[in-house]
């Protein structure tokens, strides 16, 4: 298992480097970082604009840069992530991309980490009753719900929830659900059960929106694979022979209608980092849909790579999750 | 399967048996028969009249009018009642809706168009083409769609207009649709008429575009029509970031950006571009679900 996991990891590694030359030429030629500098009004002497072009690392061709921002040679000890560095940031020199995104990340993991985990729950509860009750009434209505969260652009469904959450607040006129913030501010050395409940208060509701979103396709998936299972010999067996119900489903069926969910799974967690960040927006946290969208909007290159790598890294690591638990479920497969 | 048993349906198609059916017809026949399919389909058509015939019979458009007092609640005048700037909120919702399924279904053709070639030409030729056409997949799929367009879209001057945002989209969404079409045809290229094919001389491309693909239809077609869903919410978040479609056009996902903090003060102009949006994206599932169980020789109508 160990060698698996070593040799998965070095597997991704050009996939990783690949994507990075990827969104590094094209985050390149889409932006001028320059811009606001060029198109400011009075214009700035040209000297400001070179020294800025070279504290920026412009001045050098784009396979110079690339190199630079992945090894850090001939920088100025603030670029190459080899190193640890990140490179320079357009927006002022006092803005490290790291620590930036190093403070965000815990607030934004925080938020899909638990998002994620209840609505794989809801998931393969709602996909496995629908499976096991086919085309009742119960089986209908959820598959409804799920095609409805489908359809359910994450914003829209956002702001629905937001403005539910203040006239819930209004109505019994105290203030139950925080919609606005991250809550992280303010809260500092305050006793650890106020932290909680702070916390707590400020992301039900944006974790209720990501989990709404996220479930719907899995549990679809999770329906298809139950109903593969409750259809096959052995669970027909395993009922012959006088199991009770429960165990049949618990112990035969379910565990193995599991497996393929966990490929879907892997798949879906790219769609929860887009989900996040329009979550956040709409929440309005300050966390790292906040920051990619800063970073957009001040053509902030360096961060911007800094971000698509970091989100790049987190997809390849749920797939690889997803390819050991396959271990773990399906005893068929053996990782030697 | 249903396509195999000779069903006699009363009335007109009484004396043909099933067997007499070509292959098409028996994928509109089931694909008529599901009940949720059809309802969306008609749904749809609805959507898409309101959105590119409408505005020929509506006398707002999109645009500010001095006419227009902003502000008000739905009336006679305007049903939909109007935005803060002056806008008819249905005229806008038809122009709103019209960008977005010209998004979508540009996206959708491109990038099917592009995703089954790759796809089929890495699964025909395997090996190590293979390997290499399906790690640059792997580099399309591992960076987050939204994300990438966002940077990319945000970034390009003049990346505004809804042609330009489509083919963006278009970039990050071929993937999907290439894994889907090697899969399938990686069974295809070890079937006799693939064989027969090269026996008799055909070239690749030949047998690619002559007999792999159009073998590959089916999935195909599903993955597009989903895609086509996938596309307008892609759009939609897009522009509610702002940096999709951008004023004075619009699109429904920035009208929902623009009334964002309005939703208590001025429902009206909250709510129906994402009851529009969700009705859209809702249908094509549906459809596309539809069109999954019409085309798949494997699926039984039969209740189990």
């Amino acid at each position: 298992m160990l060698v698996y996991t070593m040799r998965r990891l070095v597997g991704a590694i050009p996939v990783l480097v690949l994507a990075s030359i990827l969104t590094f030429v094209m985050v390149d030629i889409s932006g001028d970082p320059l811009l606001e500098l060029r198109t400011a009004t009075p214009p700035p002497p040209e000297a400001v604009i070179e020294q800025e072009a070279e504290r920026l690392y412009l001045d050098r061709s784009m396979p110079e840069r690339y190199w630079l921002w992945v090894t850090g040679i001939g920088g100025e000890g603030n670029i190459g992530l080899l190193q640890g560095e990140f490179g320079p940031s357009t927006q002022g020199q006092q803005y490290e991309i790291g620590p930036e995104i190093a403070e965000r990340l815990w607030t934004t993991l925080r938020l899909v980490g638990i998002a994620m985990l209840l609505a794989l729950g809801l998931a393969i509860i709602a996909g496995a009753v629908s499976a096991m009750r086919q085309y009742s009434k119960l089986d209908y209505t959820l598959t409804f719900v799920g095609f409805l969260c489908l359809a359910m652009p994450t914003f829209w469904l956002a702001g629905i929830v937001q403005a539910s959450g203040v006239e819930i607040n209004q109505l019994i006129g105290e203030n139950l659900f925080k919609t606005i913030g991250d809550g992280r501010y303010g809260a500092e050395g305050a006793p650890p059960w106020d932290q909680f409940v702070n916390a707590f208060a400020h992301m039900a509701l944006p974790t209720l929106v990501l989990m709404l979103t996220s479930f719907a396709s899995w549990s679809r998936y999770q329906r298809t694979s139950m109903l593969e299972v409750l259809n096959s010999d052995y669970v027909r067996l395993a009922r012959a022979k006088g199991l009770r119900d429960k165990v049949v489903i618990r112990r035969h069926a379910l565990r193995t209608a599991l497996i393929p969910l966990t490929t879907v799974f892997a798949l879906g967690v790219a769609g929860i980092i887009d989900g996040t960040i329009l979550t956040e927006t709409v929440f309005q946290w300050r966390g790292l849909g906040d920051f990619f969208i800063t970073a957009v909007e001040n053509n902030d290159s360096y961060a911007l790579m800094g971000w698509l790598l970091l989100s790049g890294f987190m997809v390849i690591l749920a797939n690889l999750i997803a390819d050991l638990l396959y271990g773990v479920l399906d005893p068929r497969i053996r990782y030697e | 399967m249903s396509n195999g048993t000779p069903t006699t349906a009363p009335g007109r198609t009484a004396q043909r048996s099933a067997a007499d059916r070509t292959q098409l017809q028996t994928i509109v026949r089931r694909f008529v028969r599901h009940r949720p399919a059809m309802i969306s389909l008609f749904v749809l058509i609805v959507i898409a009249a309101f959105a590119f015939i409408g505005p020929f019979f509506w006398m707002w458009d999109h645009r500010v009018s001095s006419e227009i007092l902003s502000n008000q609640p739905p009336d006679s005048t305007h049903p939909l009642g109007t935005s803060s700037a002056g806008h008819d909120v249905l005229g806008q919702l038809m122009r709103g809706a019209q960008q977005t399924l010209k998004v979508a279904l540009t996206v959708s053709l491109c990038a099917t168009a592009f995703g089954s070639l790759w796809g089929a030409t890495a699964g025909y030729y395997g090996g190590r083409t293979d390997a290499m056409m399906m790690r640059i997949v792997d580099v399309f799929l591992i960076v987050p769609p939204l994300v990438a367009v966002a940077a990319l879209a945000g970034n390009t001057k003049g990346g505004t207009t809804w042609s330009t945002i489509a083919i963006i989209i278009a970039l990050f969404s071929w993937a999907q649709i290439a894994r889907v079409v090697r899969g399938v045809v990686l069974s295809l290229r070890e079937q006799e008429f693939i064989e027969a094919a090269k026996a008799s001389g055909a070239s690749a491309p030949w047998i690619i575009l002559r007999h792999l693909l159009p073998n590959a239809a089916g999935p195909i077609i599903v993955a597009a029509t989903l895609l086509v869903a996938i596309a307008i919410l892609m759009e939609a978040g897009l522009s509610f970031l702002q940096f999709g479609i951008q004023l004075p056009d619009i699109s429904l996902g920035q009208l929902i950006g623009e009334a964002r903090t309005a939703v208590s003060t001025r429902p009206w102009t909250f709510y129906p571009p994402g009851v529009l949006l969700v009705l859209i994206c809702l249908t094509i599932n549906f459809i596309g679900d539809g069109l999954r169980d019409a085309l798949d020789p494997k699926q039984t109508m039969v209740r189990r």
